[in-house]
């Protein structure tokens, strides 16, 4: 039976076409900030995916009579202090770098949904949901999250877990605060009063309307991920050596300095392209979807 | 206003009980056998035994909570393995250190991004405006631990300007005190920096779209006495409001800057307390943090609302 609740409201109308509708696509794709920031994050992607073609070298394989060669045509990043190719640590750290960052943003994604949904919808779960995230987010977020991973043991799984711990409140918070408005828009009201459930009226009014200030969010959930991976990496609570990550090359380079920069130096600079790219895309969808918002994050 | 210190008092006190109460899980979370990660694979029976007797795990779960809970009562976080100390001594020790440097990182931080953010909304849409958000930009991008060891390698290391790392007391030599923590003072500075940079950009924005700053001009008065009197005041205010966070950012930073300049402060306390598996000192200093961090934006709060009367009444609705 079709009832005048199932044809949705003019505005998740809107968003539901975001991808298919041009409008949207084509003032990101008019933004300075936002087009750079997706080739530096696409050319950081790809450089992941395609990690085996660019170098033929294997990350792993050491060679002692190679060790601290600087750039060259064979080695084009130089080596380290096992021989081992620069250039294939790298690509290959990338992996692991965006793969923990992509998980912390999957996983904010669907708890900072549901936790957001429930203390905004249901307001009996209100006040605790929001004591429990000012609680978490008294801590510093990095500090928190090397306890969480320093008490966890080190693993690249348990660095996603605590990375996630630490940001889920701030993503719960920003769906919470959209949720509260949109909950009061007349089409809600309407569907109310039609009789729709609260499942239904969350997810088919409420919540599809909610979706920009969430993407502008994740996408700077996934820049500090990265970046806090490669905090948590460099003090041991990451991925253990020999798995190369931008952290824990940073780390072992640290000793060789002196004689061989380079181990230290490319490692973050490909972190900071990562970040810098990211940090464009929010920027730019920020802009575009929903211009209200400041930048106001830790 | 006494009443709104009270209510915000009040608010506090449920937030700072959850805090201690992740505090304290957080050992809960050690898979296994916590004394067998603190002993090591060497340790014998015995000493494990010791471990656990001496962190009362050998007792039931309510005992631990309790004994957890009147130790704080007493203003006792417990004590440190690896130094040997109560927690809140080691602490306290290093607050100087790391105080006088988080002073140093925020009044560079203030200097730099307040101008950044000033400079590029009173030159808006100009190449000067576009170079400053790509300083902020940078500055928010880069892995602070990253820059520090970088400076090294260039003024260290190359130029041999400044010390690899190390602390020297301001009161035995101030000379020294800046050569030992321009470096990490700078590496932590910069992300705030480019927080800071961009909130007052957008702030000045919008101040100086307002009707006052219309009116300031319109009466004659010299832009100069505009900005740094009508418009200046006003940007200051939400960026009050962002001293906690910026402090909360120091902190994060400090356990991994400290580290790499071995800065002797909480930041490295707290780095070496996570790499030997210290639980005591990493749970009580994770307390501490979180108290001074509620207590320092209590604060800031108190003097928002003594300064915008608004923010009171709406806090009473």
């Amino acid at each position: 039976m079709t009832t005048a609740v199932d044809a949705p409201p003019i505005e998740t109308r809107r968003w539901r076409g975001f991808f298919r509708r041009r409008p949207v696509l084509m003032r990101l794709l008019r933004h300075k900030a936002f087009l750079i920031g997706f080739i530096l994050f696409g050319l950081v992607v790809l450089a992941a995916v395609f990690a085996d073609l660019i170098t033929t070298a294997d990350p792993a394989r050491i060679s002692i009579r190679n060790r601290f060669k600087p750039p060259s045509l064979e080695h084009p990043l130089g080596t380290d202090n096992l021989g081992r190719s620069q250039l294939a640590r790298i690509v290959h750290g990338a992996r692991l770098s965006l793969a923990i960052g992509f998980a912390v943003v999957v996983l904010n994604a669907v708890f900072g949904v549901l936790l957001g949904a429930a203390a905004g919808y249901f307001r009996r779960f209100d006040n605790i949901l929001m004591r429990a995230t000012d609680a978490l987010m008294a801590f510093p977020a990095v500090l928190l999250a090397i306890a969480i991973a320093a008490a966890l043991g080190a693993s690249s799984l348990t660095a996603a877990i605590a990375l996630s711990v630490v940001y889920i409140p701030r993503t719960a918070r920003i769906v919470r605060a959209s949720v509260l408005v949109v909950r009061e828009l007349e089409f809600v009201q309407a569907a109310k009063a039609m009789g729709a459930s609260h499942v239904r009226i969350l997810s088919k009014h409420i919540l599809p309307n909610c979706m920009a200030p969430l993407i502008v969010q994740l996408t700077f959930i996934f820049a500090y991920a990265v970046l806090s991976e490669a905090v948590l990496s460099f003090l041991g609570l990451g991925a253990a050596p020999p798995t190369p990550t931008w952290g824990n090359i940073i780390a072992e380079g640290r000793q060789y300095m002196r004689e061989a920069a380079w181990i230290t130096l490319v490692p973050g600079l490909a972190l900071a392209l990562t970040v810098v790219g990211l940090n464009l895309l929010g920027d730019g969808l920020r802009d575009v979807l929903d211009p209200r918002l400041k930048v106001m994050q830790d | 206003m006494g009443r709104y210190i009270l209510s915000r008092l009040l608010q506090s006190i449920p937030v700072l009980i959850l805090v201690s109460v992740i505090s304290f899980g957080l050992m809960k979370l050690v898979p296994g056998d916590p004394a067998i990660l603190i002993g090591g694979p060497t340790a014998t029976p015995a000493e494990l035994d010791n471990i656990r007797q001496n962190l009362g795990l050998d007792q039931p779960f309510h005992v631990q909570m309790w004994r957890y809970y009147a130790g704080l009562v007493r203003g006792d976080l417990g004590t440190s393995l690896l130094l040997g100390k109560p927690v809140l001594e080691a602490t306290l020790e290093r607050v100087p250190v790391s105080l006088s440097i988080a002073v140093y990182s925020m009044v560079l931080t203030l200097l730099i991004g307040l101008t950044c953010g000033i400079i590029a909304a009173l030159n808006r849409g100009t190449w000067i405006d576009q170079a400053s958000m790509v300083f902020a930009l940078i500055g928010v991008s880069l892995p602070n631990f990253w820059l520090g060891l970088m400076l090294i390698v260039l003024l260290s290391v190359h130029l041999g300007w400044l010390p690899t790392g190390g602390y020297v007391p301001w009161q035995t030599d101030v000379v020294g005190w800046f050569k030992t923590t321009t470096m990490p003072a700078v590496s932590l500075a910069l992300l705030q920096v480019g927080l800071l940079a961009r909130i007052t950009r957008s702030t000045m924005l919008e101040v100086l779209r307002q009707d006052y700053i219309r009116t300031a001009r319109a009466k004659g008065l010299p832009e100069f006495i505009v900005i740094a009197k009508h418009a200046f005041r006003n940007v200051m205010i939400p960026v009050v409001t962002v001293i906690g966070v910026i402090f909360s950012v120091l902190i994060s930073g400090s356990v991994v800057v400290e580290s790499v300049f071995s800065v002797p402060g909480i930041g490295s306390l707290l780095g070496s307390a996570v790499l030997r598996r210290d639980y005591p000192m990493i749970q009580g200093g994770l307390l501490l943090v979180a108290a001074s961090l509620l207590m320092l934006n209590l604060i800031v709060d108190v003097l928002y609302a003594y300064f915008d009367p608004r923010v009171r009444y709406d806090n009473r609705r």
